[in-house]
Protein backbone atom coordinates (compact mmCIF):
# COMPACT_ATOMS: atom_id res chain seq x y z
CA UNK A 1 0.00 0.00 0.00
CA UNK A 2 1.52 3.35 -1.39
CA UNK A 3 -0.05 6.39 0.15
CA UNK A 4 -0.08 9.66 -2.01
CA UNK A 5 -1.05 13.23 -1.49
CA UNK A 6 -2.62 14.55 -4.44
CA UNK A 7 -5.12 16.97 -3.78
CA UNK A 8 -7.35 17.74 -1.11
CA UNK A 9 -10.42 16.11 -2.54
CA UNK A 10 -8.86 12.50 -2.21
CA UNK A 11 -7.23 13.14 1.38
CA UNK A 12 -10.90 14.19 2.64
CA UNK A 13 -12.07 15.60 5.63
CA UNK A 14 -11.07 12.66 8.15
CA UNK A 15 -7.32 13.25 6.27
CA UNK A 16 -7.18 16.49 6.81
CA UNK A 17 -8.14 16.09 10.39
CA UNK A 18 -5.70 13.59 10.85
CA UNK A 19 -3.08 15.44 9.21
CA UNK A 20 -3.61 18.94 11.54
CA UNK A 21 -4.16 16.92 14.56
CA UNK A 22 -0.63 15.44 13.96
CA UNK A 23 0.77 18.85 13.04
CA UNK A 24 1.07 19.80 16.69
CA UNK A 25 3.48 16.50 17.19
CA UNK A 26 5.60 18.52 14.55
CA UNK A 27 5.18 22.08 16.42
CA UNK A 28 6.79 20.90 19.60
CA UNK A 29 9.35 19.09 17.59
CA UNK A 30 10.17 22.18 15.69
CA UNK A 31 10.28 24.31 18.78
CA UNK A 32 13.04 22.09 20.51
CA UNK A 33 17.05 23.26 21.09
CA UNK A 34 17.32 20.00 18.78
CA UNK A 35 14.35 20.06 15.99
CA UNK A 36 15.33 16.86 15.15
CA UNK A 37 13.89 13.22 15.18
CA UNK A 38 14.92 9.70 13.80
CA UNK A 39 11.51 8.69 12.34
CA UNK A 40 12.12 8.57 8.87
CA UNK A 41 15.88 7.52 8.67
CA UNK A 42 16.87 5.63 5.60
CA UNK A 43 13.80 7.43 3.15
CA UNK A 44 14.94 9.18 0.51
CA UNK A 45 12.67 12.29 -0.99
CA UNK A 46 13.22 13.27 -4.20
CA UNK A 47 12.81 16.96 -5.37
CA UNK A 48 11.07 16.91 -8.85
CA UNK A 49 10.08 20.89 -9.24
CA UNK A 50 9.57 22.24 -13.33
CA UNK A 51 8.17 25.23 -11.37
CA UNK A 52 10.23 27.91 -9.77
CA UNK A 53 9.53 27.38 -5.85
CA UNK A 54 11.62 28.93 -3.50
CA UNK A 55 9.53 28.50 -0.29
CA UNK A 56 7.96 25.46 -0.66
CA UNK A 57 10.73 23.69 -1.95
CA UNK A 58 13.01 24.99 1.16
CA UNK A 59 9.83 24.27 3.85
CA UNK A 60 10.07 20.73 2.14
CA UNK A 61 13.45 20.47 2.31
CA UNK A 62 13.62 21.21 6.31
CA UNK A 63 10.23 19.04 6.79
CA UNK A 64 12.46 16.07 5.51
CA UNK A 65 15.75 17.41 7.09
CA UNK A 66 13.99 17.60 10.41
CA UNK A 67 12.56 13.94 10.10
CA UNK A 68 16.33 12.89 9.14
CA UNK A 69 14.97 11.68 5.88
CA UNK A 70 17.88 11.85 3.02
CA UNK A 71 16.66 14.39 0.04
CA UNK A 72 17.63 14.90 -3.69
CA UNK A 73 17.91 17.81 -6.12
CA UNK A 74 16.31 16.78 -9.30
CA UNK A 75 17.15 19.94 -11.45
CA UNK A 76 14.89 19.88 -14.22
CA UNK A 77 16.04 21.83 -17.19
CA UNK A 78 12.95 23.80 -18.52
CA UNK A 79 13.46 22.33 -21.84
CA UNK A 80 11.49 18.79 -20.59
CA UNK A 81 8.72 20.91 -19.45
CA UNK A 82 5.46 19.53 -20.91
CA UNK A 83 7.14 16.51 -22.60
CA UNK A 84 4.95 13.97 -21.48
CA UNK A 85 7.84 10.78 -22.46
CA UNK A 86 10.78 12.84 -20.86
CA UNK A 87 8.74 13.37 -17.78
CA UNK A 88 8.17 9.85 -17.58
CA UNK A 89 12.13 8.84 -18.03
CA UNK A 90 12.69 11.30 -15.59
CA UNK A 91 10.46 9.23 -13.19
CA UNK A 92 11.46 6.26 -14.03
CA UNK A 93 15.29 7.38 -13.37
CA UNK A 94 14.51 8.62 -10.02
CA UNK A 95 12.76 5.66 -9.25
CA UNK A 96 15.43 3.46 -10.52
CA UNK A 97 17.55 5.14 -7.84
CA UNK A 98 15.46 4.00 -5.41
CA UNK A 99 13.44 6.92 -3.83
CA UNK A 100 10.33 6.39 -1.56
CA UNK A 101 8.51 9.67 -2.11
CA UNK A 102 8.28 12.15 -5.07
CA UNK A 103 7.65 15.83 -4.43
CA UNK A 104 6.43 17.51 -7.73
CA UNK A 105 5.45 20.89 -8.80
CA UNK A 106 4.35 21.18 -12.08
CA UNK A 107 3.32 24.12 -14.59
CA UNK A 108 0.02 21.22 -16.23
CA UNK A 109 -2.98 20.23 -14.07
CA UNK A 110 -2.83 16.29 -13.19
CA UNK A 111 0.96 15.76 -13.20
CA UNK A 112 0.93 13.72 -10.35
CA UNK A 113 -1.62 11.63 -11.21
CA UNK A 114 0.44 10.46 -14.20
CA UNK A 115 3.40 10.43 -11.67
CA UNK A 116 1.62 7.89 -9.58
CA UNK A 117 1.30 5.66 -12.38
CA UNK A 118 4.97 5.24 -12.94
CA UNK A 119 6.46 4.74 -10.28
CA UNK A 120 6.42 2.74 -6.64
CA UNK A 121 7.08 5.69 -4.71
CA UNK A 122 4.58 8.09 -2.94
CA UNK A 123 3.60 10.92 -4.60
CA UNK A 124 3.09 14.52 -3.08
CA UNK A 125 1.69 17.48 -5.17
CA UNK A 126 3.59 20.56 -4.42
CA UNK A 127 1.55 22.26 -6.72
CA UNK A 128 0.07 21.36 -10.30
CA UNK A 129 -0.81 24.42 -12.84
CA UNK A 130 -4.07 25.91 -11.90
CA UNK A 131 -4.68 22.91 -10.14
CA UNK A 132 -4.12 21.88 -6.34
CA UNK A 133 -1.63 22.66 -4.27
CA UNK A 134 -2.71 20.77 -0.64
CA UNK A 135 0.27 21.01 1.57
CA UNK A 136 -0.99 25.10 1.20
CA UNK A 137 -4.55 24.47 2.09
CA UNK A 138 -3.14 21.90 5.38
CA UNK A 139 -0.80 25.03 6.58
CA UNK A 140 -3.45 27.48 6.18
CA UNK A 141 -6.43 25.52 7.90
CA UNK A 142 -3.90 24.60 10.49
CA UNK A 143 -2.85 28.16 11.19
CA UNK A 144 -6.92 29.23 11.33
CA UNK A 145 -7.60 26.51 13.75
CA UNK A 146 -4.19 27.75 15.84
CA UNK A 147 -5.65 31.04 16.00
CA UNK A 148 -9.05 31.05 15.98
CA UNK A 149 -10.17 27.54 17.27
CA UNK A 150 -11.84 25.20 15.14
CA UNK A 151 -13.29 26.50 11.38
CA UNK A 152 -16.39 25.20 11.52
CA UNK A 153 -18.73 27.80 10.83
CA UNK A 154 -16.40 30.52 10.49
CA UNK A 155 -16.47 32.78 7.36
CA UNK A 156 -13.14 33.11 4.78
CA UNK A 157 -13.25 35.34 2.43
CA UNK A 158 -10.65 34.50 -0.32
CA UNK A 159 -9.43 37.69 -2.91
CA UNK A 160 -7.93 38.47 -5.66
CA UNK A 161 -6.78 36.27 -8.60
CA UNK A 162 -8.88 33.25 -8.41
CA UNK A 163 -8.80 31.86 -11.89
CA UNK A 164 -5.59 30.81 -11.57
CA UNK A 165 -4.60 29.96 -8.14
CA UNK A 166 -4.39 26.22 -7.35
CA UNK A 167 -4.00 27.46 -3.50
CA UNK A 168 -7.28 29.03 -3.98
CA UNK A 169 -8.68 25.49 -5.65
CA UNK A 170 -6.88 23.51 -2.44
CA UNK A 171 -7.96 26.05 -0.18
CA UNK A 172 -11.88 26.32 -0.75
CA UNK A 173 -11.91 22.16 -1.20
CA UNK A 174 -10.35 22.52 2.46
CA UNK A 175 -12.12 24.96 4.46
CA UNK A 176 -15.58 23.81 3.18
CA UNK A 177 -14.61 19.99 4.25
CA UNK A 178 -13.96 21.65 7.60
CA UNK A 179 -16.83 23.12 8.24
CA UNK A 180 -16.30 27.01 7.01
CA UNK A 181 -18.45 29.12 4.57
CA UNK A 182 -16.06 30.60 1.99
CA UNK A 183 -16.42 33.77 -0.25
CA UNK A 184 -14.75 34.48 -3.17
CA UNK A 185 -13.94 37.87 -3.99
CA UNK A 186 -12.78 39.73 -6.91
CA UNK A 187 -13.28 41.19 -10.04
CA UNK A 188 -15.10 38.78 -13.47
CA UNK A 189 -12.55 38.42 -15.24
CA UNK A 190 -10.14 36.89 -12.41
CA UNK A 191 -13.19 34.60 -11.73
CA UNK A 192 -13.36 31.45 -13.01
CA UNK A 193 -15.39 31.49 -16.17
CA UNK A 194 -18.11 29.13 -14.27
CA UNK A 195 -18.59 28.15 -10.77
CA UNK A 196 -20.66 25.33 -10.96
CA UNK A 197 -19.97 22.91 -8.08
CA UNK A 198 -17.62 25.02 -6.13
CA UNK A 199 -19.31 24.98 -2.87
CA UNK A 200 -18.93 28.55 -2.03
CA UNK A 201 -20.34 31.89 -2.70
CA UNK A 202 -19.15 34.76 -5.08
CA UNK A 203 -18.87 38.50 -4.24
CA UNK A 204 -17.23 41.26 -6.68
CA UNK A 205 -17.06 44.05 -3.57
CA UNK A 206 -14.89 42.95 -1.04
CA UNK A 207 -16.18 46.08 1.24
CA UNK A 208 -19.38 44.20 1.87
CA UNK A 209 -17.38 41.12 2.92
CA UNK A 210 -15.30 42.20 5.08
CA UNK A 211 -17.42 42.79 8.02
CA UNK A 212 -18.03 39.61 8.44
CA UNK A 213 -14.95 37.46 7.90
CA UNK A 214 -13.09 35.48 10.04
CA UNK A 215 -10.40 35.68 7.91
CA UNK A 216 -9.70 37.61 4.55
CA UNK A 217 -7.14 35.46 2.74
CA UNK A 218 -5.30 37.77 -0.26
CA UNK A 219 -3.54 35.94 -3.18
CA UNK A 220 -0.70 37.10 -4.92
CA UNK A 221 -1.50 39.60 -7.89
CA UNK A 222 0.21 38.38 -10.66
CA UNK A 223 2.22 40.94 -12.78
CA UNK A 224 2.16 38.47 -15.89
CA UNK A 225 -1.38 38.82 -16.07
CA UNK A 226 -1.31 42.27 -16.60
CA UNK A 227 -0.50 41.92 -20.32
CA UNK A 228 -3.97 39.91 -20.29
CA UNK A 229 -5.63 42.79 -19.24
CA UNK A 230 -7.54 41.61 -16.85
CA UNK A 231 -7.23 44.38 -14.61
CA UNK A 232 -6.93 48.10 -15.65
CA UNK A 233 -4.17 48.74 -13.40
CA UNK A 234 -2.60 47.45 -10.47
CA UNK A 235 -3.68 50.74 -8.79
CA UNK A 236 -7.32 50.79 -9.72
CA UNK A 237 -7.26 46.66 -8.83
CA UNK A 238 -5.66 47.80 -5.13
CA UNK A 239 -8.00 50.45 -4.80
CA UNK A 240 -11.14 47.72 -5.49
CA UNK A 241 -9.34 44.35 -3.59
CA UNK A 242 -6.54 45.44 -1.74
CA UNK A 243 -6.26 45.00 2.03
CA UNK A 244 -5.82 48.96 3.01
CA UNK A 245 -5.89 49.91 7.05
CA UNK A 246 -9.22 51.62 5.76
CA UNK A 247 -10.59 47.45 5.23
CA UNK A 248 -8.88 46.55 8.33
CA UNK A 249 -10.94 48.72 10.14
CA UNK A 250 -13.91 47.59 8.90
CA UNK A 251 -12.69 43.72 10.17
CA UNK A 252 -13.63 42.16 13.27
CA UNK A 253 -11.70 42.53 16.11
CA UNK A 254 -10.18 38.56 15.77
CA UNK A 255 -10.49 38.52 12.16
CA UNK A 256 -6.65 37.09 10.45
CA UNK A 257 -5.59 38.05 7.56
CA UNK A 258 -3.50 35.54 5.20
CA UNK A 259 -1.27 35.40 2.19
CA UNK A 260 0.28 32.65 0.94
CA UNK A 261 3.59 34.61 -0.11
CA UNK A 262 5.38 35.97 -2.06
CA UNK A 263 3.47 38.94 -1.53
CA UNK A 264 3.29 42.35 -3.35
CA UNK A 265 3.44 45.05 -0.79
CA UNK A 266 1.23 47.78 -2.03
CA UNK A 267 -0.76 45.56 -4.66
CA UNK A 268 -2.97 43.18 -2.84
CA UNK A 269 -1.93 43.86 0.64
CA UNK A 270 -1.09 47.79 2.26
CA UNK A 271 3.01 48.08 3.84
CA UNK A 272 1.47 48.35 7.18
CA UNK A 273 -1.19 45.64 7.11
CA UNK A 274 1.38 42.84 6.25
CA UNK A 275 3.07 44.17 9.81
CA UNK A 276 -0.09 44.37 11.90
CA UNK A 277 -0.22 40.89 14.82
CA UNK A 278 -3.37 39.98 13.06
CA UNK A 279 -1.17 39.12 9.59
CA UNK A 280 -0.27 35.79 10.07
CA UNK A 281 2.37 35.18 7.44
CA UNK A 282 4.90 34.60 9.62
CA UNK A 283 3.38 32.23 11.46
CA UNK A 284 1.73 30.37 7.85
CA UNK A 285 5.16 29.81 7.07
CA UNK A 286 6.60 28.40 10.55
CA UNK A 287 3.35 26.33 10.42
CA UNK A 288 4.07 25.10 7.23
CA UNK A 289 7.35 23.01 8.46
CA UNK A 290 5.44 21.12 10.90
CA UNK A 291 2.39 20.14 8.63
CA UNK A 292 4.56 19.33 5.71
CA UNK A 293 6.06 16.73 8.06
CA UNK A 294 3.43 15.51 9.45
CA UNK A 295 2.11 14.92 5.43
CA UNK A 296 5.52 12.71 5.18
CA UNK A 297 5.52 11.15 8.40
CA UNK A 298 2.03 10.05 7.58
CA UNK A 299 3.08 9.10 4.10
CA UNK A 300 6.52 7.18 4.83
CA UNK A 301 6.17 6.53 8.51
CA UNK A 302 2.88 5.65 10.03
CA UNK A 303 2.19 2.92 8.60
CA UNK A 304 -1.76 4.53 8.01
CA UNK A 305 -3.47 4.41 5.43
CA UNK A 306 -4.71 7.65 4.70
CA UNK A 307 -8.41 7.66 4.44
CA UNK A 308 -9.71 8.61 0.82
CA UNK A 309 -12.78 10.07 -0.29
CA UNK A 310 -14.45 10.87 -3.44
CA UNK A 311 -11.90 8.75 -5.82
CA UNK B 1 1.77 1.94 25.28
CA UNK B 2 -0.13 4.47 23.31
CA UNK B 3 -4.22 3.71 22.87
CA UNK B 4 -3.96 3.82 19.27
CA UNK B 5 -1.27 1.33 18.82
CA UNK B 6 -2.43 -0.95 21.26
CA UNK B 7 -5.84 -0.84 18.77
CA UNK B 8 -4.11 -1.16 15.72
CA UNK B 9 -1.62 -3.75 15.99
CA UNK B 10 -0.98 -7.23 17.23
CA UNK B 11 -0.53 -8.41 20.16
CA UNK B 12 -2.88 -5.77 21.21
CA UNK B 13 -5.08 -5.09 18.16
CA UNK B 14 -8.35 -7.06 19.22
CA UNK B 15 -10.40 -6.46 23.02
CA UNK B 16 -8.45 -7.47 26.02
CA UNK B 17 -10.24 -10.17 28.21
CA UNK B 18 -9.26 -9.74 31.76
CA UNK B 19 -8.54 -13.42 33.29
CA UNK B 20 -7.61 -12.30 37.06
CA UNK B 21 -6.70 -9.43 38.94
CA UNK B 22 -2.78 -9.02 40.02
CA UNK B 23 -2.84 -5.64 41.73
CA UNK B 24 -6.48 -4.18 43.15
CA UNK B 25 -6.38 -0.06 42.90
CA UNK B 26 -5.60 -0.01 46.96
CA UNK B 27 -2.63 -2.44 46.08
CA UNK B 28 -1.49 -0.29 43.38
CA UNK B 29 -1.89 2.78 45.61
CA UNK B 30 0.68 1.18 48.21
CA UNK B 31 2.95 0.05 45.55
CA UNK B 32 2.90 3.79 43.74
CA UNK B 33 3.76 5.07 47.26
CA UNK B 34 7.13 2.41 48.02
CA UNK B 35 8.25 3.63 44.41
CA UNK B 36 7.72 7.25 45.63
CA UNK B 37 10.08 6.59 49.08
CA UNK B 38 12.34 4.73 47.04
CA UNK B 39 12.88 7.14 44.56
CA UNK B 40 13.50 9.59 47.50
CA UNK B 41 15.94 7.02 49.14
CA UNK B 42 17.86 6.43 45.78
CA UNK B 43 18.39 10.08 45.21
CA UNK B 44 18.72 11.61 48.82
CA UNK B 45 15.82 13.91 48.26
CA UNK B 46 13.99 15.36 45.10
CA UNK B 47 16.79 17.66 44.00
CA UNK B 48 16.72 17.88 40.38
CA UNK B 49 14.61 15.01 39.76
CA UNK B 50 12.39 15.32 36.91
CA UNK B 51 9.81 12.78 36.15
CA UNK B 52 8.81 12.21 32.89
CA UNK B 53 5.41 9.86 31.56
CA UNK B 54 5.43 8.18 28.48
CA UNK B 55 2.38 8.10 26.56
CA UNK B 56 0.23 7.24 27.32
CA UNK B 57 0.08 4.86 30.39
CA UNK B 58 2.66 6.15 31.88
CA UNK B 59 1.30 9.67 32.26
CA UNK B 60 -1.16 9.69 35.26
CA UNK B 61 1.29 7.05 36.92
CA UNK B 62 4.20 9.70 36.54
CA UNK B 63 1.17 12.12 38.30
CA UNK B 64 0.55 9.92 40.92
CA UNK B 65 4.36 9.34 41.97
CA UNK B 66 4.24 13.03 42.14
CA UNK B 67 1.87 13.67 44.17
CA UNK B 68 2.83 10.48 46.64
CA UNK B 69 6.59 12.55 46.40
CA UNK B 70 4.64 15.73 47.34
CA UNK B 71 2.84 14.43 50.05
CA UNK B 72 6.06 12.55 51.48
CA UNK B 73 8.53 15.67 50.88
CA UNK B 74 6.71 18.59 50.46
CA UNK B 75 7.88 19.68 47.27
CA UNK B 76 6.70 18.23 43.84
CA UNK B 77 9.18 17.91 41.25
CA UNK B 78 8.23 18.55 37.65
CA UNK B 79 6.20 16.39 35.90
CA UNK B 80 6.70 15.75 31.80
CA UNK B 81 4.73 14.01 29.20
CA UNK B 82 7.08 12.02 26.41
CA UNK B 83 5.89 10.52 22.95
CA UNK B 84 7.90 8.28 22.35
CA UNK B 85 6.29 7.34 19.10
CA UNK B 86 9.06 8.93 16.54
CA UNK B 87 12.14 7.31 17.95
CA UNK B 88 10.55 3.75 18.11
CA UNK B 89 12.76 0.96 15.92
CA UNK B 90 9.43 -0.42 14.50
CA UNK B 91 8.65 2.20 12.51
CA UNK B 92 7.49 0.64 9.03
CA UNK B 93 7.12 -2.76 10.43
CA UNK B 94 3.61 -2.07 11.92
CA UNK B 95 1.56 1.40 12.39
CA UNK B 96 2.97 3.61 14.42
CA UNK B 97 1.45 7.03 15.01
CA UNK B 98 2.12 9.96 17.75
CA UNK B 99 -0.31 10.10 20.41
CA UNK B 100 0.19 13.84 21.98
CA UNK B 101 2.16 16.50 22.17
CA UNK B 102 5.56 15.98 24.10
CA UNK B 103 5.61 18.57 26.96
CA UNK B 104 9.26 18.26 28.76
CA UNK B 105 8.85 21.67 31.09
CA UNK B 106 12.53 22.23 32.04
CA UNK B 107 15.94 21.44 30.25
CA UNK B 108 16.95 17.70 31.43
CA UNK B 109 20.76 18.79 31.36
CA UNK B 110 21.80 17.91 34.72
CA UNK B 111 18.80 16.66 35.87
CA UNK B 112 18.09 13.06 37.30
CA UNK B 113 15.07 12.14 34.78
CA UNK B 114 12.95 8.83 36.30
CA UNK B 115 11.12 7.72 33.46
CA UNK B 116 7.81 6.44 34.54
CA UNK B 117 5.87 3.53 32.63
CA UNK B 118 2.87 1.41 33.27
CA UNK B 119 4.21 -2.27 31.80
CA UNK B 120 8.09 -2.96 31.23
CA UNK B 121 8.46 -6.05 28.47
CA UNK B 122 10.61 -6.04 25.39
CA UNK B 123 12.15 -2.73 26.81
CA UNK B 124 11.50 -1.07 23.41
CA UNK B 125 10.01 1.38 24.33
CA UNK B 126 12.15 2.47 27.12
CA UNK B 127 15.59 2.36 24.45
CA UNK B 128 13.06 4.49 22.33
CA UNK B 129 12.43 6.50 25.42
CA UNK B 130 16.18 6.85 26.21
CA UNK B 131 16.90 8.38 22.74
CA UNK B 132 14.35 10.57 23.26
CA UNK B 133 15.19 12.34 26.50
CA UNK B 134 18.69 12.96 25.33
CA UNK B 135 17.10 15.41 22.60
CA UNK B 136 16.37 17.46 25.72
CA UNK B 137 19.47 18.15 27.44
CA UNK B 138 21.94 15.45 28.73
CA UNK B 139 20.41 13.96 32.21
CA UNK B 140 23.03 13.33 35.30
CA UNK B 141 20.98 10.16 35.47
CA UNK B 142 17.49 8.48 34.18
CA UNK B 143 15.96 5.87 36.35
CA UNK B 144 12.81 3.83 35.53
CA UNK B 145 10.48 2.95 37.30
CA UNK B 146 7.60 0.88 36.26
CA UNK B 147 3.31 -0.73 37.62
CA UNK B 148 4.87 -3.63 36.34
CA UNK B 149 8.14 -5.53 35.36
CA UNK B 150 6.59 -8.47 32.97
CA UNK B 151 9.57 -10.07 31.25
CA UNK B 152 10.63 -11.44 28.11
CA UNK B 153 13.23 -8.00 27.47
CA UNK B 154 14.74 -7.97 24.39
CA UNK B 155 17.35 -5.26 24.85
CA UNK B 156 19.63 -4.66 28.27
CA UNK B 157 17.40 -2.64 29.82
CA UNK B 158 15.89 -3.23 33.51
CA UNK B 159 14.04 -1.12 36.10
CA UNK B 160 14.94 1.02 39.02
CA UNK B 161 12.09 1.42 40.59
CA UNK B 162 9.03 -1.96 40.80
CA UNK B 163 5.60 -1.88 41.67
CA UNK B 164 5.55 -5.69 40.86
CA UNK B 165 7.37 -8.15 39.08
CA UNK B 166 4.63 -10.39 37.36
CA UNK B 167 6.06 -13.62 34.93
CA UNK B 168 4.12 -13.49 31.93
CA UNK B 169 3.78 -15.73 28.94
CA UNK B 170 4.56 -13.78 25.88
CA UNK B 171 0.85 -14.84 24.43
CA UNK B 172 -0.31 -12.85 27.62
CA UNK B 173 -1.22 -9.23 27.97
CA UNK B 174 -1.45 -7.02 30.93
CA UNK B 175 -3.54 -4.04 31.96
CA UNK B 176 -2.46 -1.37 33.97
CA UNK B 177 -5.95 1.05 35.07
CA UNK B 178 -6.61 3.00 37.63
CA UNK B 179 -8.69 0.41 39.42
CA UNK B 180 -5.80 -1.69 39.64
CA UNK B 181 -4.11 -4.42 37.27
CA UNK B 182 -5.05 -7.17 35.31
CA UNK B 183 -3.66 -10.18 33.33
CA UNK B 184 -5.68 -11.91 30.24
CA UNK B 185 -5.43 -12.11 26.78
CA UNK B 186 -6.29 -10.46 23.66
CA UNK B 187 -9.21 -11.61 21.41
CA UNK B 188 -8.72 -10.82 17.52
Amino acid sequence: MTNHLLSIEELGADGIREVLQLSHTFVEVSARAIPRVPALRGKTLAWLFYEDSTRTRLSFETAAKRLSADTMNFSVGSSSVNKGESLRDTVETISAMGVDCIVVRHGSSGVPWRIREWTDASVINAGDGWHQHPTQALLDCFTIEQRLGPLDGRHVAIVGDIKHSRVARSNVEAFTALGADVTLVGPRTLLPPSLDGWPCKVSHDLDAVVPSADVVYLLRMQNERMNEALVPSMREYSMGYGMTMERVGALADHALVMHPGPMNRGVEIAPEVADLDRAVMVDQVRNGVAVRMAVLYLLLGSGVELPVEGV
Amino acid sequence: MAERERRMSPPFGGVFLARSEVLSESDMTRALRRIAHEIIEANHGLDDVVLVGLQTGGIWLAEAVASHLAEIEGVQPPVGTIDVALYRDDIGLRPVMPEAVTHIPVDLTNKVVVLVDDVLFTGRTIRAALDAVTDFGRPRAVQLAVMIDRGHRELPIRPDFVGKNLPTKRSEAVDVHRGGVDIGEVQK
